[in-house]
């Protein structure tokens, strides 16, 4: 009887918080409405994980006096692992998002390949559907979790090179084959029920080395794509253990991020011109231009106090924001010498590249940490007709984004990827670490052109020497 | 017990990766980071599942697992809520900076008289 009523009230719960996990989902749709959406969709999350516990008046009769220990389990490993995380999400600086949202997401990778490991040691699924679904999900559950370790050991830069193996490509469709054959063999084995747990072992080795080979080859500049498809892969995952544990609050909540997270990762590989399958396999800035990269011409530096002073005057600034002000964690510094040019009637606009920095619309938290309004900030589509009747773009740490040979070089790799038209501007400030080229390898015409000065130094104390220039020159600036 | 045959879970399927692909289809690319971590909090949901294998689990084995799982899944549930949250809260308008207007609480209540 109590059994009965529990499973009622959990289905009904359940219920209940999908529908607050997609309602959630949707209010993240604006800006306004998005606070309140990741709330709502917590307290669905939390009233889920709460009336899970009613299940202890259904647990097999064979884990009843296990019972107990199961709950203390239950509990610990909730307090700890969400405690860690938690102080971790509070803590970590707004500039090391991209590695933290790796990382959790490799966690829930990491338990939808758990929950798959539970139910193929324990012999608790069978027939050769369910069978197939818990190790389809297990396969992509581990690529996962490994694969965004990988992605946060390069957000970290614990990892810098990417891997460059002759024939790795070869080596990783020979593992991915014959992960997929073990699996099999896994299938048809339990249905005979003579399967032993070393190649159910061997499985989820193979998934997570599989992960690991396939994300050691691709860059850091890419690493957008790789963890929004890494978030799809959980996603579906999670849809897929779903299933096979009969719980349809997780096949909806893991089925809408696989598609959110899919259709997510489509925008980011359309922004930068390349297919997903480019970005993954196809070993980019490998081998960059170099007959072609003869550009005339030469980089003319100038003063950081020189260019801050011109800005002063100018009656129009736009601003392209890059990974090296991430990187240099120069976004409090930005605003506060946009708030001075704001204040010495400068119009000033941010213009955001869908693919600057370390994760798609990274640089739009940046600069929303730095309390730049949101209004301020105008995406490629909306802003690239206004360069040309502005009187300064200031490039900070952002190189391949606003290389004019994405329009007109077609021997160039990244020809036809979307730029942001900064060398229409009638000055371009480049803010630059050094002479070095983008990610792509390759050269950008911009910083030879005759309107473009570089300012070389880190971008923080760049700013900071832009801001005193223009303070000492004594401006009614209300900031 | 509910029970979920390969068709019905096919229709679950379809019609929530539809939901996700129009949800996501509308959002702005400005949100795209806390949108990608919102998602990423709510496949936190796995964690659910951890806790069903794991008050089910009978052997060692699957009781190390189980609490490997509901660990992990945890700690992708609250890790991505607290960094969504911390994300979404600094998103303002240039109404709100005048106003000095910081607290999600005092934004809601700004943006109903607007």
């Amino acid at each position: 009887m109590i059994d009965q009523i529990s499973q009622l009230v959990v289905g009904a719960v359940d219920l209940i918080a999908a529908f607050l996990l997609l309602y959630g989902l949707h209010r993240m749709a604006s800006p306004v409405t998005a606070p309140s959406g990741i709330f709502v969709a917590g307290i669905g999350m939390a009233v889920a994980i709460l009336v899970t516990f009613l299940d202890i008046f259904g647990v097999n009769a064979a884990a009843r006096p296990f019972l107990p220990v199961n709950i203390g389990l239950a509990v610990i490993a909730l307090t700890i692992g969400g405690g860690v995380s938690w102080w971790g999400g509070r803590k970590v600086a707004m500039t090391a998002m991209p590695q933290m949202v790796a990382i959790y997401n490799g966690m829930g990778g990491g338990a939808a390949g758990s929950i798959a490991a539970v139910e193929l040691f324990g012999h608790h699924t069978s027939g050769l559907v369910p069978l197939s679904v818990t190790l389809l999900g297990a396969l992509i559950g581990a690529v996962s979790f490994a694969g965004s370790i990988i992605a946060w050991a390069k957000l970290q830069s614990i990892l810098n090179k990417p891997l460059r193996v002759p024939y790795l490509r070869f080596f990783n469709l020979a593992l991915f084959v014959t992960t997929v054959a073990v699996g099999c063999v896994i299938a048809f084995l339990s249905l005979s029920s003579a399967l032993s747990p070393e190649l159910i072992f061997g499985f989820f080795v193979l998934a997570m080395l599989f992960g690991i080979m396939m994300t050691l080859p691709i860059g850091g500049a890419d690493m957008p794509v790789v963890i929004s498809i890494y978030n799809a892969f959980t996603g579906l995952a999670v849809g897929l253990e779903g299933f096979v544990l009969q719980n349809p609050a997780l096949m909806i909540a893991g089925m809408v991020v696989g598609a959110a997270g899919l259709m997510l990762t489509m925008l980011m590989a359309r922004a930068m011109n390349r297919s997903i399958s480019n970005v993954l396999f196809s070993n980019f800035g490998d081998a960059p231009a170099k007959a072609h990269g003869a550009i005339k011409g030469e980089m003319k530096p100038t003063e950081p106090a020189d260019a801050g002073t011109f800005m002063r005057y100018a009656k129009s600034v736009i601003i392209v924001p890059g990974y090296g002000l991430a990187a240099a964690q120069g976004q409090q510094k930005l605003y506060e010498f946009v708030k001075l040019l704001q204040g010495a009637g400068v119009s000033v606009k941010f213009a955001i590249h869908p693919v600057a920095g370390r994760m798609p619309g990274q640089m739009d938290v940046l600069l929303a940490e730095a309390g730049v309004p949101y209004n301020m900030i105008f995406q490629l589509d909306d802003i690239n007709a206004e360069f040309a009747d502005t009187d300064v773009a200031l490039v900070i740490g952002a190189n391949d984004v606003v290389n004019p040979a994405a329009r007109n070089d077609k021997s160039s790799p990244i020809y036809g990827m979307p730029i942001l038209n900064a060398d229409q501007a009638k000055q371009v400030y480049v803010i630059k670490r050094g002479q070095g080229k983008g990610y792509a390898g390759i050269q950008n015409a911009l910083f030879y052109g005759d309107n473009c000065n570089m300012v070389y130094g880190d971008a923080t104390s760049v700013l900071a020497t832009m801001i005193e220039a223009v303070r000492g020159l004594g401006t009614k600036a209300a900031a | 017990m509910i029970h979920i045959d390969s068709f019905i879970g096919l229709y679950i399927f379809m019609l929530a990766g539809f939901a996700g692909w129009i949800i996501i289809g509308r959002v702005p690319a400005i949100l795209h980071t806390p949108l990608m971590s919102g998602s990423n909090f709510v496949h936190g949901i796995v964690v659910i599942g951890g806790i069903i294998v794991l008050l089910d689990a009978t052997t060692l084995t699957e009781r190390v697992i189980g609490f490997i799982a509901v660990l992990l899944g945890a700690g992708n549930a609250a890790g991505g809520y607290a960094v969504t949250d911390r994300m979404l809260a600094m998103f303002q308008t240039s109404d709100d900076v005048r106003h000095g207007k910081k607290t999600r609480r005092k934004r809601a209540t700004h943006h109903k008289k607007v």
